[in-house]
């Protein structure tokens, strides 16, 4: 195994817990979303980095096409986002919910960010309820990773609790080796 | 009132019961409303009834059902 995970040491490391989660959105819901709601939708639903983060790779109605390259006007006013990276972000939101697993009231979406770093990689970073959420169970460490082709993005959230008194699962088998 | 959320809910609600007739209290979750489709209804009842939701109410239990959406629509808009 490599990776951060296995870097940490976390997977058998006694006190320490994995929860995953995992979501798919299809992108035409996004587009649609966007396109019916505008900065109604995406000023509730995302942060102001992921949206600049999605901002700008396509115009609106031009999901397939790209941007013009020629002269004339431009097809449209509106902002323009990429659909696949709003829907990814969206996955992560709701994979980071199966991870954070709320009773009652959830977070509020803007409480999960998923924060792109200079190099490219993106993380999870929570706020508010979220975080909250999270240090109930000693969840200090999220991992996320995202992918989307033209239909449909997904998202894998990994969390880890490093709980003191977390019960023994005593058919867990951990495989350390190099695969 | 339900008349405008069941029209909210044949819109953006992609149930795969009709809204016209499902019954107030049914899990509209269970009838196959998604979380994004949730979103969607969340945002088109602002629309409708002109008002926001508090971040407090944006909770999964709050758009379960036309009963608790109602008593949503209700709390905000300060007529409970």
């Amino acid at each position: 195994m490599t990776g951060p995970l296995a870097g940490a040491g976390t997977v058998a490391d006694h006190g320490s817990a994995l929860r995953v989660g995992i979501d798919l959105c299809a992108v035409s819901d996004v587009a649609e979303s966007v396109e019916r709601f505008g900065d109604h939708y995406i000023q509730r639903i995302f942060t102001p980095h992921e949206i600049e983060c999605c901002r700008g790779a396509r115009l609106a109605g031009e999901a397939d096409r790209g941007a013009p390259t020629g002269p004339g006007p431009r097809p449209t006013a509106a902002p323009a986002y990429s659909y696949e990276s709003l829907a990814a972000r969206f996955a992560a939101k709701e994979a980071t919910l199966k991870v954070l697993r709320p009773v009652g009231a959830r977070p509020e979406w803007r409480d999960i960010e998923v924060h792109r770093t200079p190099d490219g990689w993106t993380e999870i970073r929570l706020s508010g309820q979220a975080a909250a959420l999270a240090a109930e169970v000693g969840m200090d460490e999220l991992v996320v990773s995202l992918t989307h082709e033209e239909s449909t993005a997904a998202a894998v959230v990994v969390g880890v609790c490093r709980l003191a008194d977390r019960p023994t699962v005593p058919h867990t088998t951990i495989d350390r080796r190099e695969v | 009132m339900d008349e405008t959320i069941r029209f909210v809910l044949a819109e953006h609600g992609r149930l795969a019961t009709d809204p016209g007739s499902i019954d107030e209290h049914a899990d509209l979750f269970d009838a196959g409303m998604t979380s994004h489709a949730s979103v969607n209804v969340m945002l088109a009842l602002e629309e409708a009834f002109d008002f926001e939701f508090p971040e407090s109410m944006l909770k999964k239990s709050t758009f379960e059902s036309i009963a608790s959406i109602r008593a949503g629509v209700l709390q905000v808009t300060g007529g409970a």
